[in-house]
């Protein structure tokens, strides 16, 4: 049964949007311009910046649970249809005069007022709603620089200089106090639901199974699929592009899985990145590497996988390192599936093998060797929220003769789609890895890639950098630390 | 407890901010006639407009208006001083985003849609889009300005050594996280109401009323607070209040003006990028003999506040140091790009970078160590004393502060571990840099360093607090709170801070320069003291006491066990002999009866303030602000990438009023002088188009990005005299502790060659880095 209007729990109290509103409104305008709560701020409406950020109550496959912090500027409305939505308004204990400023406070609000963590108050807001993520996560082990690093990125102030937020942070992390909200953990499975919108002018359609799926985009083949929403928001709010029709696969529960073999891993196109990143962030460095500087905590909180590759963007920090994995995709229609590698799955600038009623079901990976060197780059003009200049994932096994067995290089941000350096690999395909291979494999680059200049480099810095990623691989398989400020990471995959 | 002084006080809207009940322009509740105004920006660097045509925009539904320069009812001027900058473009456009035209509508959505129907036609012209260009074809704004003491040419002619060179510093945005924004409500018989986002309330009252036409007494601006500002709502967050006060005074109806993120970036105007050419002769301890600078601002197209930020940059080429020889010569350049404008720092950063990056090479040129080489150069006594515009440092603190944080900060030890480091690796290096601040305080306009405030206190002892400077994140009104408490003698929690409001406090000055605490403070503190003396004779006649023998203490203090508590439960006031005490709210409620007049106001200017620009000589600072920083980096010869590992800060905050509050500024300051110096990038294609208008492509500093170690003191033993409670201000001259950073990495970059400085053009990307490891290695 799909319902033809969407409704959410705002701060625990239902909300039911009236069907005139536009499908496509942002939960931020709806917010604001509907509700009028103010408390939640736009200073980019472009998640980069985490002023808007809200809290949704989520469950992923075989999770518990979870507070989830998002970009509300980023989330179109029935992407929160049926859900739980927590604003700053929201997080006040019972008990407290409502018109009494300092009563009430919840444990993260206390920590901002008591660490002078709020100047101008502006990203305030959002900065408590990322606290109050990180107070029920129960998924860290220390709340140490790098975790509050990871959990705050995402929140930009330009007056504080962080230290106070950081250390507000700190003291409220995995604090998991057991209070309304943890009993709102408790109690609540939130689930994805179907949805048919229609205002005359937009048709946004959520099917729950794949025969409604096919029948929708059998229905409307111009369609644009969406799920996190992370890209299709930008199109929207900043492109001012008109969607006329948008099929969501978020309520598509088959699509929310990681499934480990002893030979294979699958992960399902609607893995958020921060699933992925629980999943398999430990087992596979080069991939956790990679996923703690994706976007940023909101954003992988909203990210899929199946959305990240059919973007098909030059740099598409996944790509590169699942390709270093020899990662296939698997393909899905009415009509059966098809699996294709990776690499194939790029056609061209924004382009991939996806056909006319088609979907990503799955990315497939062998289980890489525990002997294997295996290492991810990402170079950015920010270490975080950033774009890259160059990313690379880059694969290297090694045969008992200490000759390079197989040898996978990938690069994002080169070319017009992420793509292997099949002439770097030939160049130390069957050799020792040593310097002179290096070097071979460092000359062959130029003949692998075409970077342009644009604003995030230019062509001869990303010439630069492949190459020199190449040569830092070459050290750091050697064990020498090669990033700065980092102590040395591993770069070797469990069993 | 009193929270008069020095208390680590939380900011006066902490509990606001966290729950999100503070409230900005764009959160105050619209009427709902409400109108929405967009600006239709220049596409062109610099054209001649053809035509224009709204009739296609007007046809559509929900549109209500659109004006042209023409339209304009008042002058259609925006700038601050000078005349040359219309609000709306009249026969040419001069940079990519003047505002050519104002859509009103019923919504945003009516307003963008009607932005790409009103027709102009330009034809486009030759435009100055690079300082570069802009210098050599002499395209410059206003008289230069020289400075200059002794015979350079002789003096550089016979130095012992010399060096020079081109110094580049960008332009920076300055991402206030809340975007422009106003809010204009008509009134009654010709008057407007507008709500706007802006350091300078007195400012946009003057443009909204030249621009309507109108005496400024029909205008009220009122700042409920900013969500930031940074320089960038000094001069130019007027245009936005009066496109918006266009609305509700033309048509009637509220008004709202609020841009986006891209539209902000994209139409308004950033720090000035400078170039500066400099020449020095020195001896052989590196003592500066002579130094010789030309500076060039990029003004963009219309004056703004340029040639205050040029005189600026001039008065902080010396920094620390004593140059016996000068001859600065500075110029703004006139450029197609939207009009630089007043951003932290005003100037000072860009002039200080100079001569500390002058100190590295000599140090580099002559092999010596950059700490002995600033210490020859330091101020001392006079005659070396004196600033190269005559001005005699007093009370020159970084001579000490230098000694305490090397020592706390080990540099020595530090330097020696870096070397060792530096040694065994071959990819990543590390650099070590000290650099001090020393920054002059006031407006060097004299004009502009005064500043007024208005109390009232009501019969039941509680007290409005009105004064002329705008909260922008700063803590500014909890400083105001915390003097006028210490003032009156009460606790905080009597005291309301209002929002800034033309009507309480009229002609008031910018809140800016770093002078907020500085002139309201002591513009509180007189209206206090004059409630004060009204005050303390009811309390004397109350108690039937000669007024000189009632003794005033600090709400909630015990005044010793002999004092009764006041007969209304209240805290002790004032008490006379026997015991008897009173407390505020008794002494208040008494006063109206006895029809005591409790309402000041109070007015302060600074003195001894003079510059003769002509001359080049005078006394244009009230006294200075100093600091000292430690940073240390590691980079990546692989990527240009790198950590910036440990910041040791000593910073002088005089008597603090609020230390808390200081800290923050301390540390926010240094981190956003650092997203100058390395992350943030304003990049323009050759039309002049801004292409990184957005945090997508902008990227100011993440959290990560930080020093992990960051370790913040304030200096002992500090009191200020003159200044409010022996405070010092504390806004901008944390900012250019970040160029400490900026030395580290020129050294670590110079660690993968042979020398110990080296070339490092800003901002200092990975990619810049990487650039210069390469040059270093060659």
């Amino acid at each position: 049964m799909s319902s033809n209007s969407v409704s959410f729990w705002l701060n625990d109290e239902l909300q039911l949007v009236a069907p005139g509103i536009r499908p496509t409104t942002t939960l931020l305008r709806y917010i604001r311009d509907h509700l009028r709560l103010r408390g939640t701020k736009e200073a980019c409406g472009e998640g980069d910046c985490g002023a808007c950020t809200v809290v949704l109550l989520e469950q992923e496959d075989g999770c518990s649970p979870a507070f989830r912090a998002v970009n509300s500027c980023l989330l179109l409305l029935p992407m929160v249809h049926g859900k739980r939505v927590y604003t700053v308004e929201g997080l006040r204990l019972a008990g407290s005069q409502m018109d009494d400023p300092r009563g009430g406070l919840h444990p993260v609000q206390r920590a901002v007022v008591e660490h002078r963590a709020s100047q101008c108050g502006f990203c305030t807001p959002g900065v408590v709603m990322s606290m109050f993520e990180a107070c029920y996560r129960d998924d860290v082990q220390s709340w140490g620089d790098d975790a509050i690093q990871e959990q705050m990125a995402g929140n930009l102030c330009r007056c504080t200089g962080y230290r106070s937020i950081g250390e507000a942070a700190r003291q409220v992390g995995g604090l998991c106090p057991d209070d309304r909200f943890a009993r709102v953990l408790r109690e609540h499975r939130p689930r994805e639901q179907a949805l048919y919108l229609n205002d005359g002018e937009q048709v946004y359609i959520q099917p729950a199974t794949f025969d409604e799926l096919w029948e929708a985009l059998d229905a409307n083949p111009e369609a644009r699929l969406v799920a996190g929403g992370t890209d299709l928001a930008l199109r929207l709010i900043k492109g001012h592009e008109d969607i006329p029709h948008v099929i969501s696969l978020a309520a598509l529960s088959q699509l929310r899985f990681v499934e480990k073999t002893s030979s294979t891993l699958r992960i399902g196109s609607g893995t958020s990145m921060t699933r992925l990143h629980e999943s398999l962030g430990a087992e596979i460095p080069a991939l956790g590497r990679m996923l703690r500087v994706f976007g940023s905590r909101q954003v992988r909180n909203r990210a899929t996988v199946g959305g990240n590759l059919c973007t098909a963007s030059p740099i598409g920090d996944l790509a590169p390192v699942f390709m270093a994995l020899d990662a296939s995709v698997v393909l899905l229609s009415n009509s059966g599936e098809r699996t294709l590698s990776l690499g194939d799955f790029f056609l061209g600038y924004r382009r991939t093998a996806l056909g006319p009623g088609e979907i990503l079901h799955a990315v497939e990976l062998p289980r890489p060797s525990p002997t294997a060197l295996c290492s991810s780059y990402k170079v950015s003009k920010r270490k975080d929220l950033d774009i890259s200049t160059v990313s690379a994932g880059m694969y290297l096994e090694l045969g008992a003769s200490g000759l390079v067995q197989r040898c996978r290089l990938a690069l994002g941000g080169v070319a017009p789609v992420p793509l292997r350096a099949r002439t770097a690999e030939a160049a130390i395909m069957g050799r020792a890895w040593d310097e002179a291979s290096l070097a071979r494999a460092m000359d062959a680059m130029e003949h692998d890639i075409a970077p342009i200049s644009d604003i995030r480099g230019s062509a001869s810095y990303r010439m630069d950098l492949a190459r020199n990623l190449l040569r830092a691989f070459f050290f750091e398989s050697r064990g020498e630390r090669i990033r700065p400020g980092a102590d040395g990471q591993p770069i070797r995959n469990l069993p | 407890m009193s929270n008069s002084r020095g208390d680590n006080i939380h900011h006066e809207s902490a509990f606001l901010h966290v729950t999100g009940r503070a409230l900005y322009v764009d959160d105050l509740p619209e009427p709902p006639d409400i109108l929405w105004a967009m600006v239709l920006p220049s596409p062109h660097a610099r054209a001649r407009i053809l035509s224009r045509d709204a009739t296609a925009a007007l046809e559509r539904p929900g549109v209500h208006a659109v004006l042209f320069a023409g339209d304009v009812p008042g002058a259609n001027l925006a700038g601050p001083i000078f005349p040359d900058e219309p609000l709306l473009a009249t026969d040419q456009v001069h940079c990519v985003g003047q505002a050519v035209a104002v859509v009103y509508a019923e919504s945003p959505e009516f307003c963008r849609k009607a932005l790409g129907l009103v027709r102009v036609e330009y034809e486009p012209l030759p435009a100055v889009v690079d300082l570069g260009m802009g210098i050599r074809l002499d395209h410059f704004i206003g008289e230069p300005h020289r400075i200059r003491r002794g015979e350079p040419g002789a003096v550089l002619e016979s130095a012992p050594h010399r060096l020079k060179g081109v110094f580049r510093s960008p332009a920076q945005d300055h991402f206030y996280m809340e975007t422009q924004a106003a809010l204009a409500l008509p009134g009654e018989n010709r008057s407007v109401l507008v709500y706007s986002s802006t350091q300078h309330p007195s400012g946009a009252q003057k443009v909204v009323a030249d621009n309507l036409g109108w005496s400024r007494n029909r205008v009220e601006v009122v700042v409920p607070r900013m969500g930031g500002a940074f320089g960038g709502k000094e001069s130019q967050g007027a245009h936005w209040a009066s496109i918006a006060a266009l609305g509700a005074g033309l048509f009637r109806r509220p008004t709202k003006c609020v841009l986006d993120r891209d539209q902000d970036m994209i139409q308004t105007g950033k720090r000035h990028a400078f170039l500066t050419e400099w020449e020095v002769g020195f001896n052989d301890l590196g003592k500066l003999l002579v130094f010789k600078a030309r500076v060039y601002a990029d003004g963009g197209w219309s004056t703004d506040l340029s040639l205050s930020i040029l005189d600026r940059a001039l008065f902080h080429l010396d920094n620390a140091y004593f140059l016996p020889v000068v001859d600065f010569l500075g110029r703004v350049v006139r450029t197609n790009t939207p009009s630089s404008t007043a951003l932290r720092g005003f100037g000072g950063p860009q002039g200080m970078l100079v001569v500390e990056q002058v100190m590295e090479r000599v140090a580099d040129h002559l092999s010596l160590d950059p700490m002995d080489v600033r210490r020859a150069n330091l101020y001392g006594l006079p005659p070396t004393d004196l600033t190269p515009y005559g001005q005699a440092v007093s009370d020159f603190r970084l001579p000490r502060m230098l000694q305490g944080l090397e020592h706390s900060a080990q540099l020595a030890d530090r330097r020696r571990q870096v070397e060792r480091f530096n040694a065994q690796h071959q990819h990543l290096k590390r650099g070590i840099a000290l650099s001090p601040v020393k920054f002059g305080i006031s407006f060097t306009s004299a004009m502009l360093n005064q500043a007024g405030a208005a109390l009232a206190i009501y019969g039941d002892g509680t007290v409005q607090l009105n004064h002329g400077g705008t909260e922008m994140g700063q803590g500014l009104h909890t400083k105001m709170l915390q003097v006028c408490a210490r003032a009156l003698g009460i606790g905080i929690h009597r005291i309301r801070p209002m929002p800034t409001s033309t009507s309480k406090v009229p002609n008031t000055s910018p809140t800016a320069a770093s002078s907020g605490s500085d002139l309201n403070g002591q513009a509180v503190r007189s209206a206090a003291r004059l409630l004060l003396e009204r005050l303390r004779p009811v309390a004397a006649a109350m108690m039937d006491r000669d007024p000189d023998s009632v003794r005033f203490v600090a709400d909630g203090h015990r005044p010793g066990a002999a004092v009764s508590r006041p007969t209304d439960g209240g805290a002790v006031w004032a008490c006379g002999k026997e015991g008897r005490s009173l407390s505020f709210a008794q002494v208040c409620g008494e006063a109206t009866l006895r029809r005591v007049h409790l309402a000041a106001s109070g007015y302060y200017r600074t003195p001894g303030i003079a510059y003769d620009r002509q001359r080049g000589v005078g006394t244009p600072f009230h006294y200075f602000a100093f600091g000292v920083a430690v940073s240390q980096v590691e980079i990546s010869a692989f990527t240009g990438e790198w950590k910036l590992q440990r910041v040791d800060i000593l910073h002088d905050v005089g008597d603090s009023l609020s230390p808390a509050l200081d800290l923050g500024q301390v540390e926010g300051g240094f981190v956003q002088g650092l997203g100058w110096l390395t992350s943030e990038e304003l990049i323009r294609d050759e039309g002049g188009r801004l292409l990184t208008h957005s945090p997508s492509t902008y990227k100011i500093p993440a959290i990560s990005d930080v020093p992990v170690d960051f370790r913040v003191s304030f200096l002992d033993r500090a009191h200020q005299a003159r200044v409010i409670y022996g405070s010092k201000a504390v806004g901008e001259p944390p900012l250019m502790l970040a160029i400490s950073a900026y030395l580290a990495l020129c050294r670590a970059v110079a660690a993968f060659g042979k020398r110990q400085f080296a070339d490092l053009e800003l901002p200092a990307t990975p990619e810049s880095i990487l650039r210069a490891v390469q040059l270093a290695r060659e």
